[in-house]
């Protein structure tokens, strides 16, 4: 069934009026890679100035994807310059020490390849897809940049408009986001990512070269960076090559270990409510802090990941069969867990009513389920079933060379390494229906919760 | 919470010369960081055209290098066909197939199609009904069997008819005080004033109310028919095989489609849409006439769309919107290509008090570009970008190789398609380019602001 979105794509000739926000990389990124094969055998080495570098072999096409990816995202900015690493982000295209701005780009597409970049809470990645012998080239523009940008303060002007333009597009023209923007505000009380990647507006309107200048210097460095090349290449190529280019950028000071700010005991049920006249149908969801990969005990990221696509995770998990099946009252409901972060993350349910129910039916109705997985657990049966579809999920993203890309790239950036990549399809089978439970009593408790709801206008104040 | 923002955001391929194909990606292929080089269709991709007993074709790329089977295919005919007073039915329709077919109920079917570790969907168009479904080739007999079941003998009970009614329903009311949905729907009435195209894919509160079992049936018996029919496969499946498996799961449909005949509508031009509400962020959108996928000046627009707003960080209006001035974050032009209606859309989004100033350049490097078309350096780097980048938006995959070869089917391109491509693209002259340009861009575009009233925006 089309979707309303794709509806607009197709219907209406032309896309600019939905803002894309791409999840496909996060959703990858939760799905480690597949128990492999033998000739699937994933390589990583450093090079003599502490820069990482992971290799995937893909022989199907003559293709590699180039990926840079640095430890360094928003949660890492200095108190009062939110937005400064995804700033960064845009300002990493402009002109080198040794070439004009845009000559990156035209080298790119010269060659028919593809570039792009991103950011995100705890990482900055920039990527090229191109022929293999294309490979140096690019790895000679990215050690370049790493350390050889010019930043004028006409850069700077021209290209910050550019992302209050994006911060306009993104959130502000979208209640959802808006909400979704102070939601996060609201779950975390200490954390950083309260804090948005794109930045408050105006911190953002305030960045300058000297801001850019420092966060440079600081973070992009050999030894902060991961370099993941999958694709038609061996791993001593790659290693020759690395040595060529990157292993010639000098090594940076030392940076201290990532430890942020972490969250208090909180012990409150908090709500955020946003009305707005743009919205017809209400919804809400419930999110609760719960530990990530890199700061769960052993198995309860595992066991995280599989109490959500129990809970929520698609057409067949309970959310779904109980509300939108069985009760009829809902026309969304599902649940999600983001564990690739490097700090505490979290877990999230949601629901929209649908003809005459109400949304309180509708989170009641959710509360009743999460009360119920916690008290009863699940059923060896779904639990199978869960686990057979991950190990799925893995086996298809290895279809995609840049699904595989991303995986590595956003472990290994969120303090994790190729061993725990491997090791995951293991761990997530032993985890036991008991575990489940388990992490669904410890953590999913409605009074230590943060609920959004987005109303029509005509409902505020309810 | 958007946990990761690009530097552009990735716009569904807006493949700009098979125009269907960038449809079919904006379902299957999102995140587009791929390239697969011209060598590759010669080298590695190779397609078979297999035929059944029961003389089903398909495409076919055989390839075992990772332990799964992508199935695409479609039946021309899709939302246009949804009787007047019944819109949405081929939608609606769309969403039935994994609910109920044969002797499974909903619950059954989808059981099974979990425990079969496969992925069945399917998703329609203004032109097409498509079908895509994922599958591990361990278990492909009881995939294909599913697929067999949903294709031939889709259930339509009631309840989930109005499980998903309801959905689509609510769907339909979250759009109406949406700004970009208004005017979306008010954009497709513009341009195509009361043909099918102008009509909204989901129906309208009243028309989906109206739809019945029969319906359902009946368009299921006029669409799914071997005449309408076109199959890609790609993965680890060999061509006797798959052909028992196209026998069983289209073999026995009927050999001739019904269809109601639709016209072909040339966009309506001139006219000056504005939408307004107090936004932050003020979004234009810009028709002008495109050009038809079996046109000679078919690759010529190409090009002169690719230098004008195409995919690369290097267009013209990506240079003067967004790098020289920081106006926009995003901004793009795309050749689209349907059955019945062509155009030539760009479309940005600008800070509201500059929006007349973001319009005013926007119209003033189609101007330039209408008026002195291309230099020879823009016409060379696009032409090796062309070439180079065809399969970063059609190839990534086994899925999205699948996707793309039904869409050169529906094209009629030939299984040959991929080796001459570059031929054609090489043999465009900047004179084609200049005359395409001035021939599509010198006409008056339609224009469609939404947020704040332009004047009072203030025209820069």
């Amino acid at each position: 069934m089309t979707s309303r979105t794709e509806w607009l794509r197709t219907a209406l000739l032309a896309t600019s009026l939905t803002v894309f926000v791409n999840n496909s990389a996060l959703a990858e990124s939760a799905v480690p890679a597949a128990a492999a094969p033998s000739e699937f055998k994933v390589t990583d080495f450093l090079l003599d100035n502490g820069m990482e570098v992971v290799v995937i072999p893909d022989h199907r096409a003559p293709i590699v994807t180039h990926m840079v990816w640095y430890k360094i995202g928003s949660a890492d900015e200095p108190p009062g310059k939110s937005g400064i690493a995804h700033f960064f982000e845009h300002l990493m295209f402009k002109a080198t020490t040794n070439h004009a701005a845009g000559e990156f780009d035209r080298a790119v597409s010269d060659i028919g390849g593809s570039n792009n970049a991103f950011t995100s809470y705890d990482y900055t990645a920039f990527h090229e897809t191109v022929a293999p012998s294309a490979l140096e080239l690019m790895m000679s523009f990215e050690a370049d940049r790493m350390r050889n940008l010019i930043l004028t303060d006409d850069v700077i002007k021209t290209e910050r408009d550019v992302i209050l333009e994006e911060r306009r597009s993104r959130i502000d023209n979208n209640p959802q986001a808006v909400l979704d923007e102070e939601v996060s505000a609201t779950l975390w009380q200490n954390q950083p990512y309260r804090i948005p990647v794109i930045g408050w507006m105006q911190e953002m309107e305030q960045l300058n070269r000297t801001d850019a200048v420092a966060f440079y210097d600081k973070y992009y460095r050999p030894n902060n960076a991961v370099l993941i090349v999958a694709g038609d290449v061996e791993p001593e190529t790659v290693r020759a090559l690395a040595e060529k280019t990157f292993g010639k950028v000098a090594r940076g000071p030392d940076l201290p270990p990532r430890v942020r700010p972490v969250e208090p005991e909180q012990n409150t049920k908090r709500t955020v409510t946003l009305s707005d006249a743009r919205v017809s149908v209400p919804s809400f969801s419930t999110q609760w802090v719960v530990p990530s990969y890199h700061t769960a005990k052993p198995g309860e990221a595992e066991a995280l990941d599989l109490l959500a696509e129990i809970l929520g995770g698609g057409n067949r998990s309970r959310l779904y069969q109980e509300l939108v099946v069985r009760q009829g009252i809902a026309s969304a409901s599902g649940a999600y867990f983001q564990g690739t972060m490097l700090d505490d993350t979290n877990f999230t349910v949601y629901g929209t009513p649908r003809g005459d129910a109400k949304l309180a039916d509708v989170e009641a109705a959710v509360d009743a389920e999460v009360a119920r997985i916690a008290k009863d657990g699940v059923t060896d049966d779904e639990l199978d079933k869960a686990k057979d579809r991950y190990v799925r999920s893995m086996i298809f993203a290895r279809d995609k060379q840049d699904s595989m890309a991303n995986i590595y790239g956003a472990e290994l950036a969120t303090g994790g390494t190729v061993q725990d990549i491997e090791q995951w399809p293991d761990r997530v089978r032993k985890v036991t229906a008991d575990e489940v439970k388990a992490v669904a009593a410890k953590y999913l408790v409605l009074s230590r919760s943060t609920t959004g709801y987005l109303l029509p206008q005509q409902q505020a104040g309810n | 919470m958007s946990l990761v923002l690009e530097r552009l955001s990735v716009i569904p391929s807006t493949e700009k010369e098979e125009g269907k194909v960038y449809r079919a990606c904006a379902t299957l292929c999102f995140a587009l960081f791929f390239l697969l080089l011209p060598v590759l269709a010669a080298r590695a991709m190779e397609i078979q055209e297999v035929t059944s007993p029961k003389g089903v074709s398909a495409w076919l790329v055989e390839d075992y290098s990772v332990p799964i089977i992508a199935v695409r295919f479609v039946f021309g005919g899709g939302s246009t066909q949804d009787p007047p007073g019944k819109e949405g039915l081929a939608n609606l329709m769309t969403g039935l197939f994994d609910e109920g077919a044969g002797p499974l109920d909903s619950d059954a079917f989808q059981i099974k199609l979990d425990d079969a570790g496969a992925e069945m969907s399917f998703d329609e168009t203004r032109d097409g009904i498509y079908g895509s479904m994922r599958m591990l080739a361990e278990q492909r007999d009881d995939a294909f069997d599913l697929l067999r079941l949903a294709v031939n003998e889709p259930r339509f009970d009631q309840a989930p008819i109005d499980r998903i009614r309801a959905q689509i329903l609510s769907g339909i009311i979250a759009g109406e005080n949406d700004p970009d949905t208004i005017a979306q729907n008010r954009w497709a009435r513009a341009i195509y004033g009361d043909h099918p195209y102008s009509r909204n894919d989901q129906g309208t509160r009243q028309s989906i109310a109206a739809i019945t079992q029969a319906d359902l049936r009946a368009l299921h018996k006029d669409v799914f028919a071997r005449g309408g029919l076109h199959v890609a496969v790609v993965g680890a499946i060999d061509a006797e095989t798959l052909k028992k498996k196209l026998d069983m799961v289209f073999g026995d449909l009927p050999a001739k489609q019904t269809l109601v005949s639709v016209a072909d509508v040339e966009p309506k031009l001139a006219q000056h849409v504005e939408v307004n509400y107090d936004l932050p962020q003020t979004s234009l959108q810009l028709a002008w006439p495109g050009v038809k996928r079996k046109s000679p000046d078919f690759f010529p627009a190409v090009l002169m769309n690719e230098i004008l707003g195409g995919g690369t960080f290097t267009s013209r209006l990506f240079e003067e919107v967004r790098e020289k001035r920081g106006l926009a974050y995003s901004v793009n032009s795309s050749l689209i290509n349907q059955d019945h209606a062509n155009a030539l859309i760009v479309a940005t989004g600008t800070r509201s008090d500059r929006a007349g100033e973001t319009l005013a350049i926007v119209r003033d490097v189609v101007k330039r570009l209408a008026e002195d078309g291309p230099t020879e350096a823009e016409m060379a780097a696009t032409k090796k970008y062309l070439i180079g980048a065809y399969a970063i938006n059609n190839l990534d995959s086994s899925s999205s190789i699948a996707a793309t070869l039904v869409e050169l089917q529906l094209d009629d391109l030939g299984v040959d398609y991929m080796q001459r491509r570059a031929g054609y693209i090489n043999a465009v002259t900047i004179d084609q380019v200049k005359a395409v340009a001035r021939k599509l861009l010198s006409a008056e575009p339609t224009i469609m602001v939404v947020g704040p009233p332009l004047a009072a925006a203030g025209k820069g």
